[in-house]
């Protein structure tokens, strides 16, 4: 099991959300899930200028094994997406709290963020999870 | 209650990911279940199928209840040890399970059938021999691990005493025989698999399982999960039950066809349902198809033709490939351009003639 950063906050369903300088929020899936998930060979992006919902599916990656959705943690609107995945989704089996993150939402209510898992809580999720 | 093979443990300490299979607790991948495909179609890997249930079939009169039970014909085992592949229908011609049959002697078969479908098939198989005396005894005493991939057969040759080498070397494909193996352990030795490789699937007597895991590790051989031979599988064009057939499936719509042995004067169970949807024409066709725009195909999927509806059977992201494979079933009679609603998404499909890979390398078309 890889160090969880400590400045990543987690949904139950295994997404992180980091909050950049700028305010926005970069999404991603944990080190766990893309473990769990295995060989991901693709990924179903949001549209930018798209508004999502926080809880609501967004993307969609997909292992050899199955297709999982992606929440997104806050709501808000999406202004970037991570296009090197198109080519490369196993990018995020190599480094998924890095070059791995998915899309960036700039949040619409930023209270939503304190809903979110801390890494700790999120460690110990994934700890009873195993047993 | 999960069931565990002998191996379990051993799977275990080589860090493999466990995942519920059919009520068993089985590898899904040791790490990665890419390159555990690869490895088959490169050089050699192995698989614990030790799930599957080994049935002895006892009695002067076996045949004759083969030759009633199965809708492919036993009179094609001429020669002790070889093995036939065949569905058992139900009096409606759909498919209970699909197995192997491997012929000893006329009083003695040995069936492999699958895991997921043990129990109502050993009830099946039960109700049907009585009428023919014949002893239906399960097996759960041996172990089945499968080594699959173009240098497979050297890897386990090597395993086995010297003297008996030859013998095994030239075993035919679907024909099996009895060999000692590593410290004189008995082994079952078939030249079958489901991989579209080359290979062997050895039954093992459970105490001598790990034994001969670790002997075939030793012997450059690696080990794989459920996962890589179901994508294995799927490129070679090969069927899953439950998912590519049921049974409310007949052979011919699951492209089986070529199992199904109409000899003149055997009345197998299903024979007249099967004739009788011949006759009237059958309605569903099971074909391959290949996506070429990013996604990945997986079951359950709609799929759209100029004939109406059909369905995603058996779909994945074909490693060798690096595209998404699948069969579906849709209705017969000219298909015109195939789509596949993925998630709302209509995506243009290729209709092709499967096996998709063989012997490690796209087919043809493909």
């Amino acid at each position: 099991m890889s160090e969880i950063p400590g400045d990543l906050k987690f949904l139950k369903s295994h997404e992180w959300a980091r909050v950049e300088d700028d305010g926005l929020v970069r999404v991603g899936i944990s080190d766990h899930a893309q473990a769990a998930l295995g060989d991901l060979v693709y990924v179903e992006l949001p549209e930018i200028g798209a508004s999502v919902q926080a809880g609501n599916g967004v993307a969609v990656v997909e292992s050899v094994k199955a297709a999982s959705d992606i929440y997104s943690p806050v709501s808000g609107e999406i202004v970037e997406v991570n296009e090197a995945l198109t080519d490369k989704p196993e990018v995020i089996n190599e480094d998924a709290f890095g070059e791995g993150w998915l899309f960036v939402v700039r949040p619409s209510d930023r209270a939503e963020l304190d809903d979110l898992l801390s890494a700790d809580a999120y460690a110990e999720q994934i700890e009873n999870e195993d047993h | 209650m999960t069931a565990k093979t002998v191996l379990n443990d051993t799977h275990r300490a080589l860090g493999a990911r466990m995942v519920d299979f059919g009520g068993w607790d089985m590898p899904i991948n040791y790490g990665s279940q890419m390159e555990e495909h690869h490895a088959v179609r490169g050089d050699a890997g192995m698989f614990d199928v030790s799930h599957m249930t080994v049935i002895d079939l006892h009695g002067p009169r076996t045949r004759e209840f083969l030759r009633r039970l199965l809708a492919n014909s036993v009179d094609k085992l001429k020669v002790a040890g070889k093995a036939l592949y065949s569905c058992m229908l139900n009096e409606r011609g759909g498919v209970i399970d699909d197995l192997i049959v491997y012929f000893f002697d006329d009083a003695h078969y040995r069936l492999v059938v699958n895991a997921a479908t043990r129990a109502k098939d050993l009830a099946w198989i039960e109700t049907q021999a009585r009428a023919f005396d014949v002893t239906v005894k399960e097996r759960p005493e041996f172990a089945m691990i499968a080594v699959q991939g173009p240098n497979a057969r050297g890897k386990v040759i090597g395993l086995i005493a010297e003297a008996d080498r030859p013998r095994i070397e030239k075993l035919g494909k679907f024909a099996a025989a009895a060999a000692p193996g590593p410290h004189g352990m008995p082994l079952f030795v078939a030249r079958t698999g489901y991989t579209g490789e080359d290979g062997f699937e050895i039954i093992v007597p459970e105490e001598h399982a790990v034994a001969l895991w670790q002997a075939l590790v030793d012997a450059g051989v690696r080990p794989c999960g459920l996962g890589a031979r179901d994508t294995l599988r799927l490129e070679a064009g090969m069927n899953l039950y439950g998912q590519d057939m049921d049974e409310d499936v007949s052979p011919w719509e699951a492209n089986l066809g070529w199992t199904i042995a109409l000899d003149e004067g055997r009345d197998f169970i299903g024979r007249a349902a099967l004739e009788a949807q011949k006759a009237d024409g059958v309605k569903r066709v099971m074909v391959g198809l290949v996506l070429d725009d990013k996604g990945v195909l997986r079951h359950g999927q709609k799929v759209l033709t100029a004939q109406g509806e059909g369905e995603i059977l058996s779909g994945s992201f074909s490693p060798t490939l690096e595209k998404a494979i699948a069969f579906a079933r849709i209705p017969a009679g000219e298909p015109g351009d195939i789509r596949v609603d993925i998630r709302g998404r209509e995506l243009p499909v290729r209709l092709v003639k499967y096996p998709f890979v063989r012997d490690g390398k796209p087919c043809e078309g493909i």
